[in-house]
């Protein structure tokens, strides 16, 4: 073993990678704003970094934490649905159109059939793994690529959903109601079990973002440690080799599209089992949570731990760019800034790239042999998420 | 940059600038460095005018490096190169076909689709009037392959002619374009003996019309048949050039790989005994035309014999072995091993049944690169109670355990040992990972398809070595392979393989390369029985 430099471990040219990409990210997002209006761009830029810190009152500020974890949760899912099937060489655009299959049936589940919390979580994991398993299908058996079946599927998804949850609504309101508003529904909200009273009682804030922390332990384990995991990646990084070595490879793909898909569907249900939010049904575009959590899995190294951060982090901005001043810039202002720095978090590739190739270390070490064989290779460029938030 | 004006100023002082000089092109002392390895370590080629030099060098020994750097691919730290004489800079591949550089890959550049004719001319288009202006081009082509004996016809697709005639269309390429300086990257790996026979004489044509050729290849005898002077390089440096008349192959293979190598596998009389593989009939489609890729190809190899299927590429050899390892169906046909209908099985089933593959494309089937080599060690056999446990996790310090003793076993060099990306190992030691991989599975089978495909001399005869040590141990072992030698020294038996049917079977102490070839190209053929 030859020992590395501190600056060549990957984990840690990861983790600087992602510091340079939010840092990129803040300051291009800081001359955006100054060249709309420079008066008062320190001060929204300000607004946008301390998100919930705004508040002056601690009770105040912990109570506004709880609300960004509760919006975590969905996003660290997507977060893991995406990296888990990137690990397996696939690109699961889908994860929107997976997430918005995964509210639908969970709020069918409340008020359809008036289940408790945790069979709506279980319907949301089955419809968002059904449209998983969907895009698996076409990509193993009629060769249709999953990102071009996937972004079909998400409009299919969106407008479905909104069709079938329309006759829930109160006449001439476009929202669902709210769980707490009824008896029969206030079941399916997931418990508080006690960790609200760490956020000054914010009452959404649950066991929401326990699961998903699991999730991503179990994504985690379920990668690297098990014979399952070392099966889809080796389909992932070689699927000729895969086939050569009698791996299933087309049932690996389906399996592996329908796991990211029911991941997304519990984040939805995470979000929307809290009562924090309701489902609009006039919305016109897929939500954003699938396509943040693009940018998430990729700021995130795309590691499942690394995840929880970044995930967090995206949420905290986004929270924090709709507290930016609404009479010096347009209401839009707020998802612009955000969405330019989430754009920059996923460059990561790009950094690690960089610094690869030794822009950062002068000295490098890459292996004798495979320099001297094949000087010219070109050194593997990540496919860097794009299309986030438009 | 001041330290490369001192060395032209040496090096100018020492030569005499302006004097008539006998070299067409000359490298001197060219250095260039990539992150952690000197490439070329001060390496100087002169090629004379009118001469056919060889470099020969084993894989990594610096010629593709040197070759890109004359033709401005890389710039050199250190060093100069001179043509007639002369400094010149080469910064870009158009300086050196200014310069009439021209070259023909190993993989030829052509356009499937269009004729000789339009290849050749393709990039340097005689135009009037925004018009092509074809007829000029055609008498200039005509009137070289004439000259030099090229034996070409302008009008033909090439997707309809042979290899060799693709081949010619190369060197027409660059003859049409006045080229002075002619290079052919390993010309002959691709041809038959006919066709290489062929090609020398060519070859020695060109050299007397005053063209000046530089000849990359591995095969010392080609060298020794052609060319006039050799220059050797090994791990970068440069080792010598030498006269190949006051030489031996043995004294430059010696050069090439700084030790004494047996050309010639060491081995005892085979002694067949049951009937391990039996296939009958078998058919298999094609994917690129619609004629079937193998067609009704019967075989069968016996405990303790190695069979080799010889032929040309691209003649039904590789969709055999999908269709026997089951990476491609069968139309019709029947597999046997060990007496166990194997058919319809999946590629899993054939594997744990006794059958290990040592797939023709080590990268694309043999390796998952980005896998550590432990965790390609184990690509065949994870799923085994070993190293996988009831839960479905994997048993880590098992797979390490297996790793390193496969790894001190087979000798199998890398950077850091289990934990190595394989992408990072060269390629010989990839291959012998894979070699070990498969052998150690314990196979009844070993099917090894071109096991030697791009690797030195050091590393073939590992290879060869293994393979008879698999057949003394009463293992079936099928070879495929595309190098005479190889198809010549190794097995005990050879199948010769054209367009799909088996047209041929040899003893190869009974048959030469001359009667092989025949074969090869479908110019004569036998009934062979099952």
């Amino acid at each position: 073993m030859k020992k590395k430099g501190f600056f060549k471990n990957e984990g840690v040219q990861s983790f600087i990678a992602s510091i340079i990409c939010i840092l990129l990210g803040l300051l291009i997002g800081f001359i955006v704003l100054l060249f709309i209006n420079p008066k008062g761009a320190g001060e929204a830029m300000l607004r946008i970094i301390q998100n919930f810190l705004k508040w002056n009152r601690s009770e105040k500020q912990i109570e506004s934490l709880g609300n960004t974890l509760v919006k975590t949760a969905p996003l660290l899912m997507c977060s893991l649905s995406i990296l888990f099937s990137y690990k397996v060489g696939l690109f699961n655009i889908g994860v929107a159109g997976q997430y918005v299959a995964g509210a639908c049936a969970a709020l069918i589940g409340v008020f359809g059939l008036h289940w408790n919390w945790v069979g709506c979580i279980l319907l949301a994991a089955a419809a968002g793994a059904a449209f998983g398993v969907i895009s698996g299908l076409l990509k193993a058996y009629c060769n249709v690529n999953e990102v071009i079946s996937g972004i079909m599927l998400n409009w299919i998804a969106l407008y479905s959903t909104n069709m079938i949850l329309s006759s829930y609504t109160v006449a001439g309101r476009k929202d669902t109601p709210e769980l707490a508003s009824s008896v029969e529904t206030a079941k399916a909200i997931i418990p508080n079990a006690g960790i609200n009273k760490l956020f000054n009682g914010n009452k959404y804030v649950g066991l929401g973002i326990i699961i998903a922390i699991i999730f991503a332990f179990l994504v985690w384990i379920l990668l690297s440690k098990t014979k399952f995991g070392y099966e889809l990646k080796a389909t992932g990084y070689n699927k000729n080799a895969a086939k050569y070595a009698g791996m299933a490879e087309k049932r690996n793909i389906v399996v592996t599209l329908g796991i990211a898909g029911l991941i997304a569907g519990i984040g939805a249900s995470l979000l929307f089992l809290t009562d924090f939010s309701q489902w609009d049904i006039n919305q016109t575009s897929v939500p954003a949570m699938g396509f943040n959590g693009i940018a998430s899995a990729f700021l995130g190294g795309l590691n499942p731990i690394g995840a929880i951060f970044s995930s967090y982090f995206i949420q905290h901005i986004t929270d924090g760019g709709s507290n930016v001043d609404l009479t010096m810039y347009c209401s839009q202002i707020s998802d612009l800034i955000s969405a330019i720095i989430i754009y920059l978090c996923s460059f990561t590739g790009l950094i690690r790239y960089l610094f690869k190739s030794g822009i950062f270390s002068k000295k490098k070490d890459r292996p004798e042999e495979n320099a001297n064989a094949e000087p010219e290779q070109p050194a593997p460029v990540e496919t860097t998420a794009k299309g986030g938030n438009e | 940059m001041s330290l490369s004006f001192c060395v032209l100023a040496v090096v100018r002082r020492k030569r005499g600038i302006g004097l008539e000089t006998q070299f067409a092109i000359e490298m001197l002392n060219i250095t260039k460095k990539f992150p952690g390895i000197i490439a070329n370590d001060n390496i100087t080629l002169q090629l004379k005018k009118g001469e056919i030099h060889a470099l020969l060098g084993e894989n990594g020994a610096g010629k593709s490096t040197l070759m890109s750097v004359l033709f401005g691919l890389y710039q050199p730290e250190e060093g100069i190169i001179k043509k007639d004489g002369r400094e010149v800079k080469i910064k870009d591949p158009n300086d050196a076909n200014d310069l009439g550089i021209g070259m023909v890959h190993q993989h030829f550049k052509l356009v499937e689709c269009f004729t000789v004719l339009d290849n050749i001319i393709l990039g340097v288009e005689p135009v009037k009037n925004g018009l092509l202006q074809k007829k000029e081009a055609r008498e200039k082509v005509k009137a070289l392959s004439k000259k030099y004996g090229l034996n070409i016809e302008p009008d033909a697709l090439i997707e309809d002619i042979t290899v060799g005639m693709q081949q010619r269309t190369e060197i027409l390429k660059m003859l049409y374009r006045d080229n002075e300086i002619l290079i052919f990257d390993e010309p002959t790996a691709v041809l038959t003996p006919q066709e290489i026979k062929e090609l020398m004489q060519i070859m020695k044509n060109l050299a007397a019309e005053g063209k000046s050729i530089l000849f990359i290849s591995h095969k010392l005898q080609e060298i020794m048949e052609v060319a006039d002077r050799c220059t050797v390089l090994r791990k970068g440096k440069y080792i010598g050039t030498v006269e190949t008349a006051k030489t031996t192959m043995q004294e430059l293979s010696a050069m090439m790989v700084g030790r004494n190598v047996n050309f010639h596998v060491e081995k005892k009389e085979s002694k067949p005994g049951d009937v391990i593989l039996n296939v009958s009939n078998m058919t298999v489609a094609s994917k690129v035309h619609k004629k079937n890729a193998v067609n009704n190809v019967s075989l069968q190899i016996r405990a303790g014999e190695i069979v080799c299927l010889a032929g040309i590429d691209g003649n039904g050899q590789t969709e055999f072995v999908y269709g026997l390892t089951g990476l491609e169906p069968l139309v019709s046909g029947k597999v046997e091993l060990c007496g166990k209908d194997l058919t319809d099985s999946s590629i899993r089933k054939r594997s744990t049944s006794g059958m290990s593959h040592i797939p023709e494309d080590r990268h694309k089937h043999g390796l998952v690169l980005d896998y550590t080599l432990e965790d390609n060690m184990v690509l065949q056999r994870y799923f085994e109670p070993e190293f996988t446990n009831k839960a479905g996790f994997l048993k880590r310090k098992n797979i390490r355990d297996y790793a390193e003793r496969l790894i001190k076993q087979y000798d199998v060099r890398s950077g850091q040992g289990p934990v190595t990306v394989t992408r990072s190992m060269s390629g010989g030691n990839q291959q012998k990972a894979i070699i070990a991989r498969e052998i150690d599975k314990n196979p009844e089978l070993l099917v090894a398809v071109q096991p030697t495909r791009g690797l030195d001399v050091g590393a073939i005869e590992y290879i060869h070595k293994q393979l008879v040590a698999q057949r003394d141990a009463g293992k079936a072992v099928l070879l495929v392979s595309l190098e005479l030698d190889e198809v010549m020294d190794v097995p005990d038996r050879i199948l010769v393989m054209y367009e799909g049917e088996i047209v041929g079977e040899f003893n190869p102490k009974e048959t030469d390369q001359e009667e092989l070839g025949l074969y090869m190209a479908g110019a004569k053929r036998k009934e062979v029985k099952a």
